[in-house]
C-alpha cells in the first residue's frame, strides 16, 4: 500500500506537457496507446462507412448505385482499411497501454520509437485514402493486390504501395518495441511464464510482425519496380510469373491473419478467468499452442492457392498442414471453456463479447477446417463461403475482441465505470445482428455466389437482403460504442476500488483507477506478483 | 409477394438446416442454400465430402457449445456457484482433446486426400478444349478442330446490366449467367480442359461439374470432367477471380450433348479454320 501512495503522489509531481505538444511529441504509453485506439476506432468507421456502401450495392439483383469500378475500389479499400488500419494499430494501443501495466514497467522500453511509430501512421492513413481521389479511383485489386490486375490501375496504385511501406514500418517499430519492452522491462520476479497471456500473444505477434512485414513490402516493392522501372517480376510475357507473387503474399498473409487475431486469444484469456473468478486452466498449454499456431502459421499459405495449379502434392501438404492448426487452436478453445466450467460465472459487458467471441470463433474454425479440404476447397474458393468465413473469425473474432478488452480495462484508463446498460445494448445488437449479416453468405457462397462481385443473378436477393439488413443494423449499433466511451470519460461514476471486477487478478488491478500517469515507477512488490498472477 | 418470399426464406432454412433440400440444381438453376450436388462423379464427391466435414464439425460444435452453455447456465454466479479455483490443469483431458482432435482429423484427411488424387487425374481425355480467359469473355478452341469460339455476356444481360438501364433482372433470362456462345460438350467422354489468359488472372468454375481452374498468364491449368450420360443439359457458372470491372460479367454457360450431337455440332461449326484456331497447333496445347 505504501508502495501505491509513492506511485501516486509521484504523478502529481510530474509535469505532463500540456495542449498540442503532449500528443505530438508523446512519449507516454498511456498517450501514445490512446493515440493508436483514436487512429483505429477512426479508420473503423471509414471502413465501416465503405462495407454499409458494399452492403447497399448488394441490398438487390441489378442495384446500380455504384460504378462497378468504383464497387471494387470500396471492396478492396475496406479490406486495406480494415486489416491496416483498424485491427493492428488497435492491437498496438492494447499493447502501448497495457504491456507496461502488466509486466510492471514504468513505460515502454523505447518511447522515442513508440512515438515515431504512432506519428508515421497518420501520413499512411491519409495516403491511402486519399486515393480514392485521384484521377483513375482507389487501387480496386481487391486487399490481395494479384498481378497483372494491381498493374492496371493508375497513380493510385504507387500511393496505396507507400501506405503500405509507411503502416509496415510502423508495424515493425512497434513490434521491436514490444519485444524489447517484454524482454528487458519486466519487473523483478515476472518471469516469462507467469507473464498474462495478453503480453504472451503479443510477444509472439511481435516476432510474427518482423518476419512477414518485409515480407509484404518486398512484394509491394516488385509489383512497384514491374511497374515503373521494367522489371518483369510478375509479369509471364517478360519471363516473370505471376504466380510467384501470390505465393510470397501468402506467406505473408496467412501468418498476417495470426498477428490479427493472437492479441485477441490474449484479450480472451485475461477475460473469461475474472468473470469465472477461477484462474485460467492449462496456462503453460496455452502459451505452447500459441507458439505452435505461430509455426504453423508459416507452412500453410498454400491452402489461399488450391486452384491456382499447384502439384497435387503440394496441395496435399497444404492441406494436411493447415488441419494441423485446428489442433491447437482446437486446445485454446477446450481451455477456455475449462476456465468457465464449475467457475462463478457473472457477464458484465466483457464477458459478454468473449463469450460471444468463443461461440462465434469457433463457427469460423469450423468453416475453416471445411476450406482445408482441397476438393471441397475447389468449390469454396472465391466464393462467398470464404467471406462468411474469413470474417466470422475477424469480427465477432478479432473485433469482439477488441471491444470486450475496451470495455475491461476503460475503468483502468478513465477511472470512471461506462453505463453497463448501455454496453449491453451495445452487445446485444451487436451479437444478432453479426450473424443476421454474415451466417446467410455461408449458404450465397455454397449456392455459388462468387465474391467481389458488384451485381449478381436474381436467385442470391434473398439472402443478400437479409444480409444486408443485418449489415446496416450491425453497423448503426457501433455508433454506441464512441458514445459509451465518450459519455463515460466525461461523466462516469469514479471508481474508488483498485478494481471494479471483484475476480480480476494482475499487475494493472494493483494500481489505482485511474492509473496515473507515470506507474509503476517503483516495481511492483513480490506480494502484488503473487496477487497479480495468481499463483 | 413480400410473404410468399419470407414463406420462401424460411422454408428454405428449415430444410437447409436439415440438410434435406431437394436439388433440382441441374435443371433449374442454383439451390439456395447448399452446394449443388452436381452432375459428374467429382462433383458428386465434393458435395459428400462438404457434407462429411460439415456434419462432423455440427457433432464437434454440438458437444462443445453444449459444455458451453451448460456453464453459461448451471456455473453462474447469480446461482450461487462456487469456483472451483483448484480445477487449473489435469493433463488428463487435456491429451485427450489434444488426440481425440487428431484423430477426427486423420478421419477427415484421409477420404479428402483420396478424392484429390482421384479428381486431378488428367490422363486420356477424350476432347481437349483449349480455354483462354480475357477482359471480359471466354474464348474456347476445340483442339484437333478448327472449331474455336468466344463466349460473353449475353445481350441482354449486358443492357440489363448498364447503369440507367432500367430493366428488371427477373426479367432477363438467367440474368448474368446467360452467354452469347455457349461451350458445347459431349456427356459420357472425358472433356480435357486446359485453361490460361492472355491478359490478368481469371478463374473458371461451373458448380454442377465440380471444376475450379485459375486461368492464369504464362500458365496451362490442365482440368477433367465427365458428365454423367443421362444428364445432358445446361450448367452455368461464374469467373472466380477478381479480374477488373467487368469480374461479375463474364459467365461461364455449358451445354452437354449426346456424343452424336456433339459431333453433329462440331461438323456444323468448322468452316473454315479461323485464324485464331490456326495460330494454335495442337502439339503444343497437349504437350504440357
Ligand atoms: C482454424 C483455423 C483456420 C483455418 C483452418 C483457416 C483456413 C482458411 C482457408 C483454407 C482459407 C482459404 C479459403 C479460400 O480462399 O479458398 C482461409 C481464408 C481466410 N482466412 Fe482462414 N482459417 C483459420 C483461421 C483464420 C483466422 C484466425 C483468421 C483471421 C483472424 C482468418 C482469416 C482469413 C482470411 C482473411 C481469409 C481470406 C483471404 C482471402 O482470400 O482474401 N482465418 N482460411
Ligand atoms: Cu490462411
Ligand atoms: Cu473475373
Amino acid at each position: 500500500m505504501a508502495e501505491l501512495h509513492q506511485t501516486a503522489a509521484h504523478a502529481e509531481h510530474d509535469h505532463k506537457p500540456q495542449g498540442w505538444r503532449r500528443w505530438v511529441f508523446a512519449t507516454n504509453h498511456k498517450d501514445i496507446g490512446t493515440m493508436y485506439l483514436i487512429a483505429a476506432g477512426t479508420m473503423f468507421l471509414i471502413g465501416g462507412l465503405a462495407a454499409m456502401a458494399i452492403r447497399a450495392q448488394l441490398f438487390k439483383s441489378g442495384m446500380k448505385l455504384f460504378d462497378p469500378a468504383m464497387f471494387n475500389s470500396l471492396t478492396t479499400m475496406h479490406g486495406l482499411i480494415m486489416i491496416f488500419g483498424a485491427i493492428m494499430p488497435a492491437w498496438v494501443g492494447l499493447a502501448n497501454w497495457m504491456i507496461p501495466l502488466q509486466i510492471g514497467a514504468p513505460d515502454m522500453a523505447l518511447p522515442r520509437l513508440n512515438n515515431l511509430s504512432f506519428w508515421i501512421l497518420p501520413f499512411a492513413f491519409t495516403l491511402m485514402v486519399a486515393s480514392f481521389f485521384v484521377p483513375g479511383g482507389a487501387v480496386a485489386g481487391g486487399w490481395t493486390m494479384y498481378p497483372p490486375l494491381m498493374q492496371q490501375f493508375g497513380a493510385a496504385f504507387p500511393m496505396l504501395i507507400f501506405a503500405i511501406h509507411l503502416m509496415g514500418i510502423s508495424s515493425i517499430l512497434g513490434a521491436i518495441n514490444v519485444i524489447v519492452t517484454i524482454m528487458n522491462l519486466r519487473a523483478p520476479g515476472m518471469t516469462l511464464l507467469r507473464m498474462p497471456l495478453f503480453v504472451w500473444t503479443w510477444l509472439i505477434t511481435a516476432y510474427l510482425l518482423i518476419a512477414v512485414m518485409p515480407v509484404l513490402a518486398g512484394a509491394v516493392t516488385m509489383q512497384l519496380t514491374d511497374h515503373f522501372f521494367g522489371t518483369s517480376f510478375f509479369n509471364a510475357a517478360g519471363g516473370g510469373d505471376p504466380v510467384l507473387f501470390l505465393h510470397v503474399f501468402w506467406f505473408f498473409g496467412h501468418p498476417e491473419v495470426y498477428i490479427l487475431i493472437l492479441p485477441a486469444f490474449g484479450i480472451i484469456s485475461e477475460i473469461i478467468p475474472t468473470f469465472s473468478r477461477k484462474p485460467l486452466f492449462g496456462y503453460e498449454a496455452m502459451v505452447y499452442a500459441t507458439a505452435s499456431i505461430a509455426f504453423l502459421s508459416f507452412i500453410v499459405w498454400g491452402h489461399h492457392m488450391f486452384t491456382v495449379g499447384m502439384p497435387v502434392a503440394a496441395q496435399l501438404f497444404f492441406m494436411l498442414s493447415t488441419m494441423l492448426i485446428a489442433v491447437p487452436t482446437g486446445v485454446k478453445v477446450f481451455n477456455w471453456v475449462a476456465t468457465m466450467w464449475r467457475g462463478s460465472l457473472s457477464f458484465e459487458p466483457p464477458m459478454l463479447f468473449a463469450v460471444a467471441f468463443l461461440f462465434l470463433f469457433s463457427i469460423g474454425g469450423f468453416s475453416g477446417l471445411m476450406l482445408a479440404l482441397v476438393p471441397s476447397d475447389y468449390q469454396y474458393h472465391g466464393t462467398y463461403f470464404v467471406v462468411a468465413h474469413f470474417h466470422y473469425v475477424l469480427v465477432p473474432g478479432a473485433v469482439f475482441a477488441i471491444f470486450g478488452g475496451v470495455y475491461y480495462w476503460l475503468p483502468k484508463w478513465s477511472g470512471r465505470m461506462y453505463d453497463m446498460r448501455l454496453a449491453k445494448w451495445h452487445f446485444w445488437l451487436s451479437v444478432i445482428f453479426v450473424n443476421v449479416l454474415f451466417f446467410p453468405q455461408h449458404f450465397l457462397g455454397l449456392a455459388g455466389m462468387p465474391r467481389r462481385i458488384p451485381d449478381y443473378a436474381p436467385q442470391f436477393t434473398d439472402w443478400n437482403m437479409v444480409s444486408s439488413i443485418g449489415g446496416f443494423i450491425f453497423g448503426a449499433s457501433q455508433v454506441l460504442f464512441p458514445y459509451i466511451i465518450i459519455k463515460c470519460i466525461r461523466s462516469g461514476k469514479p471508481i474508488e476500488a483498485n478494481s471494479p471486477w471483484d475476480g480480476a487478478h494482475g499487475l494493472e488491478w494493483e494500481l489505482p483507477c485511474p492509473a496515473p500517469y507515470h506507474s509503476w515507477q517503483t516495481p511492483p512488490s513480490e506480494a502484488m506478483l503473487a496477487h497479480g498472477t495468481g499463483h | 409477394m413480400k410473404r410468399a418470399r419470407l414463406g420462401r426464406l424460411l422454408g428454405t432454412s428449415v430444410l437447409g438446416l436439415a440438410g434435406r433440400l431437394p436439388l433440382a440444381s441441374a435443371a433449374s438453376g442454383w439451390d439456395e442454400l447448399n452446394m449443388p450436388r452436381g452432375v459428374t462423379s467429382a462433383s458428386k464427391s465434393i458435395y459428400a465430402l462438404h457434407m462429411m466435414a460439415l456434419w462432423v464439425c455440427v457433432g464437434i460444435a454440438v458437444v462443445v457449445f453444449g459444455v458451453m452453455i451448460w456453464s453459461l447456465i448451471f456455473h453462474r454466479k447469480s446461482r450461487g456457484a462456487v469456483p472451483d479455483v483448484t480445477l487449473t490443469h489435469s493433463t488428463k483431458v487435456e491429451v485427450v482433446w489434444t488426440a481425440v482432435p487428431v484423430l477426427i482429423l486423420i478421419g477427415m484427411a484421409i477420404p479428402a486426400a483420396r478424392l484429390l488424387l482421384k479428381i486431378n487425374n488428367n490422363t486420356d481425355p477424350q476432347v481437349n478444349i483449349r480455354v483462354t480467359g480475357f477482359q471480359w469473355g471466354w474464348r474456347y478452341q476445340y483442339v484437333g478442330t478448327p472449331v474455336s469460339i468466344i463466349s460473353k455476356l449475353s445481350a441482354s444481360s449486358n443492357d440489363a446490366s448498364q447503369m440507367h438501364s432500367g430493366i428488371r433482372p427477373t426479367a432477363v433470362p438467367h440474368y448474368l449467367l446467360s452467354v452469347d456462345h455457349q461451350v458445347v460438350v459431349p456427356v459420357g467422354e472425358k472433356v480435357r480442359l486446359l485453361i490460361t489468359s492472355i491478359d490478368v488472372i481469371h478463374s473458371w468454375w461451373v458448380p454442377d461439374l465440380g471444376v475450379k481452374r485459375d486461368a492464369i498468364p504464362g500458365y496451362i491449368n490442365e482440368a477433367s470432367f465427365t458428365i454423367a450420360p443421362n444428364r445432358p443439359g445446361i450448367y452455368r457458372g461464374q469467373c472466380t477471380e477478381l479480374c477488373g470491372r467487368g469480374h461479375a460479367y463474364m459467365p461461364i454457360v455449358v451445354r452437354a450433348v449426346t456424343p452424336a450431337a456433339y459431333q453433329a455440332w462440331l461438323k456444323q461449326h468448322s468452316g473454315p479454320p479461323s485464324e485464331a484456331a490456326a495460330r494454335l497447333p495442337a502439339a503444343a496445347v497437349t504437350s504440357t
